[in-house]
Parts: structure tokens; C-alpha cells; sequence
């Protein structure tokens, strides 16, 4: 059993791209539902058409990345538009629906063999990050006390970061304006604020546009952090791990899904570590009859899962979450 | 408002002497119906021929439950969409404008069940009826100094409004703490921070104890002191009595008479409404067929309250 390992490898993933890419994933959500009461089940959806957009653009239509990025953000502005406009008089579950139906058909359409040309079907798209590689000031292993990334590594992480904290900055400025004060009373009851002249559509649009954006961002930077964009990076399950981290962390709460996002991660690798050392090699600590290698890597979900519905029942807002607003719920 | 030029012609005294015909033409009309039909599958739950709303007075809207009070408030005001009918607010029509332009051009309503927004403090409620905002617009949301002055301004027109509610004490709780009375009068306050020239009360003593109606009633009675129009939907008549300058009686999806308070506890037709054309005569007396037609009558009725329920 080699502890240091464990948490070094644990540490190491929760700060990884793969942190960066959830915490800005979770950030949109937080916009979503957090502050809008938006149910967004397709977030991946959103990550997939801002990573696409960029990658498509630079491998087929050989445009510079640059100007890719800024396609990809725009597709993911018309994505918004295109689920909103239907759903958003709706009830809050039509949103939810229509998002988790919109994820997975263009999921399929990026994988399908009929758009191979232009996405790169199942194999997915390369090819379109030396420009941003080209950039990287770090040329040796940066190294953090008693973690370490490669230069390429690091350099994702400081563009990830960077990102990350500019996302959160523009989320707390936008929540404690009055323009953040109208997406709260909509969550609280739509029609309260409509009888108050503020047109309720539109705020919801916009908070949709915004969350949407933060999720193409994170589509982003998991394309540019392994230089491919594959159809299966996003699937549903990338949107229900962004949901955990947000609940996670404590909607409505502009730090709530970062912190939830390096948590999760944190978790989600410490628990995996710790039960493949408990299974591994010829004579593992683990009797075979009880658990298997196989079994190890799917047992951290299982034990993740219990814990999410434990903090559910136990601390409902979440780490970071206001105890007394959720106490007026409870009437 | 216009100036009080001519007394005959404005404000409630001007409703002295009118006929008490239903849809009587008012001398200075705000708001102003015509034909508003709103039906539910079979059920004609409004079916207003004419409708008239005084500028300057309060106006009560009375009717037994079911009588579709609540679903013409709907109507006037955009929530809901009507069959057909027309109406418009101050000579400008409101056919098909949506609930929120209809509030910005002054028309405010409350709603029966209170909807205060309870995760937000009662100063932020108020905050945020406040129209013309520089600072919900997201752009400029996110540059505090461009909305700092006004939102300034607004938080002391709100803590004024609080202060003249009783709700100052109350300014920094969340609104889902409130008690129901207090609730009532946080919507009322914060529909006078958008500054409607007519203020429509759902049901504004509904769940409210009585100490605080007298003090509610000061309240409505003082937005007429401010120059604005008040129409409001209530089943107390004690209050209907108290403080409303002319009163329009609904029933069954129509209005049946109009008239001061004292005309219309003394009309045949409102008495009827609420009680059945028959109260006082002996049942022996009636044909079968007159007592079968009544108790359906009854059933609709009913049905109808099911519905608005």
C-alpha cells in the first residue's frame, strides 16, 4: 500500500485539465441552475459544439485557432438560442428534456460516419493545437512541491486556471449586480417578476447564452489538454460528473463549483487508487473472492454515489451552500 | 394624473349618481374592456360585455367563488390570453402586450397567494421592482460604478416605502421568514416601487389576521391619496364597504351590476348572485322544472370553482 502515492496521484488529477475542464463545465451549470433555476441536462452538449466548432474549423476549414476558438463560442451562443427559443416559456422541465435530447444528437452527428469528413467520426479530430502549443513559455517539468506537471501540462493549467478565475470573477460581479438579482427572483417565481415589468424570457436567454458559453470554454480546454476532440468525451456522464460537482460544491454560490470540481476529482482518483493497489498483483490485500481488479475501478462510483446522496440528505446546499435559504424551503 | 380640474368629471367623487347598470360608461376611465371572453374547455369562465375602471378611485371586484374575478385580473394584466376582447389602459390598447410591458406601463398587479420572492431579503424584494434598472442590463451589470448611483437612489425610495409599510424592522430578513400579513404588504410596497398609475390587489386581505386589515386598509386607502387608481378583488365585505368608491359585482363570468357599496348591498341582482334568485321563496311553491334548472346551475357553479381553484 503506497499512501504517498495515493494522494499524490489524487492531488495531482484534482488541480489536472481534467479539473479545469469540470469546474468550467459546473460553473455554466451554476449560471443555469444555481442562480436561474434552469434545468440544463445537456451541458456536454454545449462542451461538444464550443469543442467542435473550434476543432472543425481549424482541421477542415483550415482557419486559424484564433478564429476557431471564436467559432466555437459563437456556436455555442447558437446552441443557446436554438434550445431557448422553444423551451423557455415552458416549464423548467422542457428545458431539461430538450438539452438532454439536443447532447446526445449531436453527439451521435459528430460521431456518425456520414459527417466523417468534416468531424472526424468515431477517431474524432487532431491536429488543430500546435498554435496553441507554440505559445508554451515552460520548457522543462514544472514542479510544485511534491507534484509535478509536464511543460504541456502545465501550460494547460495556466491557461485552465486563468480561465477559471476569470470565469468566477464575471460570475460574481454579474450575481451581486441588479442583473444577477433578476435571475434570482426568476428562480424564486417567474411570474412575480414578470408582474414587475422585467421581461422574464429574455433574462433566462441570456442566462442560458452565459452558462452555455462557460461550457463550450471547458469543451475547450479538454480538446486543447489532449489535442484531440472525441465524440465519446462527451457523453452524458460528462454532464451528470458536472452536475455532481456543482451540487457538490454548493450552488448559487460563485466559488461552489470550482471547489466541487476539485473535490470530486480529488475523490473520484483517491478512491480509484487506493481499491486498484488494494486488488493488484499476485497476492493482493484484498481477497479475490471479495473483489476483483475488474471490480476495483467501478467500486470509486459506487462509494462516490453514496456519498453524493448522504451530503443530499445530511448537508442538501452543499459545501458551500447558505443553510438558512434552503431552510425556507423546507415550510 | 390630469389636474383636478373639473370635480365632476374625476377622481371617485365623479361616480355619484351613475347609473348602476352593468359596464356603466365612466366620466374619467383608466382602464377600459370590451367583450372579454376567456373560456376553459366547455366552461365560460369570463364573458365581459363592457368594463369601465374610474381613474382616481378604488374599485372593488366582488363575485361568489368562481365568478371569474381572478381570471379577468389575468387577462387585463397579460397573464393570460383571452378568446377574444379587447381592452386598453390609459387609450393605448394592451391586445396581445405581455405581462411585463403591461407593468411598465403602469399597471401593477398583486397576486392572491402572495408571491414574495422568499430566498431574497424583503430590501432586495423591493430592490428589484424598481423599473429602468442601469444595472440589468448584463454588460453594465459588470461594472459596479455605471448602476452604483441609482441603485443608491432606488434603495431609499424602497426604504422609504418600507418605513411607511412597517416593514423597516424587517429589511434585512429573508422574505420567506415573513408572516402572511407582512408578506401582503411586502408585495404591495414593492408593486409601488415600479410607480403604477393603477394598482391591482388579488385578494388583498386573504390570510391576513385582523390586526393588520386595519392597517392594510389604511394602506390601499392611501394609494388613492397618492393620486393612483386601485381595483381590487376581495371577498370581505366589510372592506369591500370600508373603503371602495364603486364596486363591481361578477358572476358566473359576467358582471351583473355595478354601483357604490350601499347601492349594491341594497341590489336585487347581487343578492341573487350570492344567495340564488330563490333565498326567499318557499321551494313548495316552485315548479319541478324551475328547481331542476337551478341545481344545475349550482353544478356549473361549482365546476367553475373546481377550475379556478
Amino acid at each position: 500500500m503506497n499512501w504517498a502515492y495515493i494522494f499524490e496521484f489524487a492531488i495531482t488529477q484534482a488541480l489536472g485539465p481534467t479539473a479545469v475542464v469540470y469546474a468550467l463545465a459546473a460553473i455554466g451549470l451554476n449560471i443555469h441552475f444555481g442562480y436561474t433555476g434552469l434545468l440544463n441536462f445537456g451541458q456536454a452538449g454545449f462542451m461538444a459544439v464550443g469543442a467542435y466548432g473550434t476543432a472543425a474549423s481549424v482541421v477542415t476549414f483550415g482557419i486559424p485557432l484564433w478564429a476557431g476558438l471564436l467559432v466555437g463560442l459563437l456556436a455555442t451562443v447558437v446552441l443557446a438560442l436554438i434550445l431557448g427559443v422553444p423551451t423557455l416559456r415552458l416549464r423548467a422541465d422542457y428545458l431539461a428534456i430538450a438539452t438532454i435530447a439536443a447532447a446526445e444528437i449531436l453527439r451521435r452527428i459528430f460521431q456518425s460516419v456520414t459527417f466523417s469528413d468534416t468531424f472526424g467520426g468515431s477517431t474524432g479530430l487532431s491536429g488543430f493545437a500546435r498554435d496553441f502549443y507554440a505559445l508554451n513559455p515552460y520548457t522543462e517539468t514544472v514542479s510544485l512541491g511534491f507534484i509535478s506537471f509536464r511543460n504541456t501540462t502545465a501550460w494547460v493549467l495556466t491557461v485552465g486556471w486563468g480561465l477559471v478565475l476569470l470565469s468566477c470573477l464575471i460570475v460574481w460581479a454579474a450575481t451581486k449586480s441588479p442583473w444577477g438579482r433578476v435571475l434570482k427572483s426568476i428562480r424564486e417565481d417567474e411570474d412575480a417578476v414578470r408582474s414587475l415589468g422585467k421581461n422574464v424570457y429574455w433574462y433566462k436567454m441570456q442566462a442560458l447564452i452565459l452558462g452555455g458559453l462557460f461550457g463550450g470554454l471547458g469543451g475547450i480546454v479538454l480538446i486543447l489538454s489532449q489535442s484531440a476532440a472525441v465524440p465519446t468525451d462527451f457523453a452524458t456522464n460528462t454532464t451528470f460528473f458536472a452536475w455532481a460537482c456543482l451540487l457538490l460544491g454548493g450552488a448559487a454560490r460563485v466559488w461552489g463549483p470550482v471547489v466541487g470540481a476539485i473535490i470530486f476529482w480529488f475523490l473520484l482518483n483517491f478512491l480509484g487508487e487506493f481499491f486498484s493497489q488494494m486488488t493488484r498483483g499476485a497476492d493482493p490485500i484484498l481477497p479475490t473472492w471479495l473483489m476483483t481488479e475488474t471490480q476495483a475501478s467501478l467500486i470509486r462510483f459506487i462509494i462516490l454515489g453514496l456519498g453524493l446522496m448522504l451530503l443530499m440528505i445530511f448537508r442538501p446546499q452543499g459545501i458551500f451552500g447558505d443553510r438558512r435559504e434552503l431552510a425556507i424551503d423546507a415550510r | 394624473m390630469p389636474a383636478d380640474t373639473n370635480a365632476t368629471t374625476t377622481g371617485p367623487a365623479a361616480l355619484q349618481g351613475l347609473a348602476t347598470e352593468p359596464g356603466v360608461p365612466k366620466p374619467d376611465p383608466i382602464l377600459v374592456g370590451d367583450k372579454i371572453k376567456r373560456s376553459f374547455g366547455g366552461l365560460t369562465a369570463v364573458d365581459v360585455a363592457h368594463i369601465e375602471v374610474q381613474r382616481g378611485a378604488i374599485t372593488a371586484l366582488i363575485g361568489p367563488n368562481g365568478a371569474g374575478k381572478t381570471t379577468l385580473f389575468n387577462l387585463l394584466t397579460g397573464f393570460d390570453k383571452p378568446d377574444s376582447g379587447r381592452w386598453s389602459f390609459n387609450d393605448k390598447s394592451l391586445d396581445g402586450v405581455p405581462a411585463f410591458k403591461v407593468a411598465r406601463r403602469g399597471m401593477v398587479r398583486t397576486f392572491q397567494l402572495t408571491k414574495v420572492l422568499a430566498k431574497l431579503t424583503v430590501i432586495e424584494n423591493m430592490r428589484l421592482g424598481a423599473t429602468g434598472q442601469r444595472g440589468e442590463k448584463f454588460l453594465s451589470a459588470l461594472f459596479r460604478p455605471l448602476w452604483k448611483s441609482q441603485e443608491d437612489e432606488i434603495t431609499r425610495r424602497a426604504d422609504d416605502l418600507l418605513a411607511r409599510f412597517t416593514l423597516d424592522a424587517k429589511r434585512e430578513d429573508f422574505a420567506g421568514s415573513l408572516s402572511g400579513g407582512q408578506r401582503k404588504l411586502l408585495e404591495m410596497a414593492r408593486a409601488l416601487m415600479v410607480d403604477p398609475e393603477l394598482v391591482m390587489l388579488d385578494e388583498p386581505m386573504a390570510g391576513v389576521n385582523p390586526a393588520l386589515k386595519q392597517s392594510l386598509l389604511g394602506h390601499v386607502k392611501s394609494l388613492r391619496e397618492d393620486g393612483r387608481t386601485v381595483l381590487f378583488v376581495e371577498h370581505d365585505m366589510d372592506m369591500v364597504r370600508d373603503i371602495s368608491d364603486w364596486v363591481i359585482v361578477m358572476a358566473q363570468g359576467e358582471i351583473v351590476a355595478e354601483g357604490t357599496p350601499a347601492q349594491v348591498m341594497a341590489d336585487e341582482r347581487v343578492i341573487d348572485a350570492y344567495l340564488g334568485a330563490h333565498h326567499d321563496t318557499d321551494l313548495t311553491e316552485l315548479d319541478e322544472e324551475a328547481v331542476q334548472a337551478e341545481a344545475e346551475a349550482e353544478l356549473d357553479q361549482e365546476e367553475e370553482v373546481k377550475k379556478d381553484d
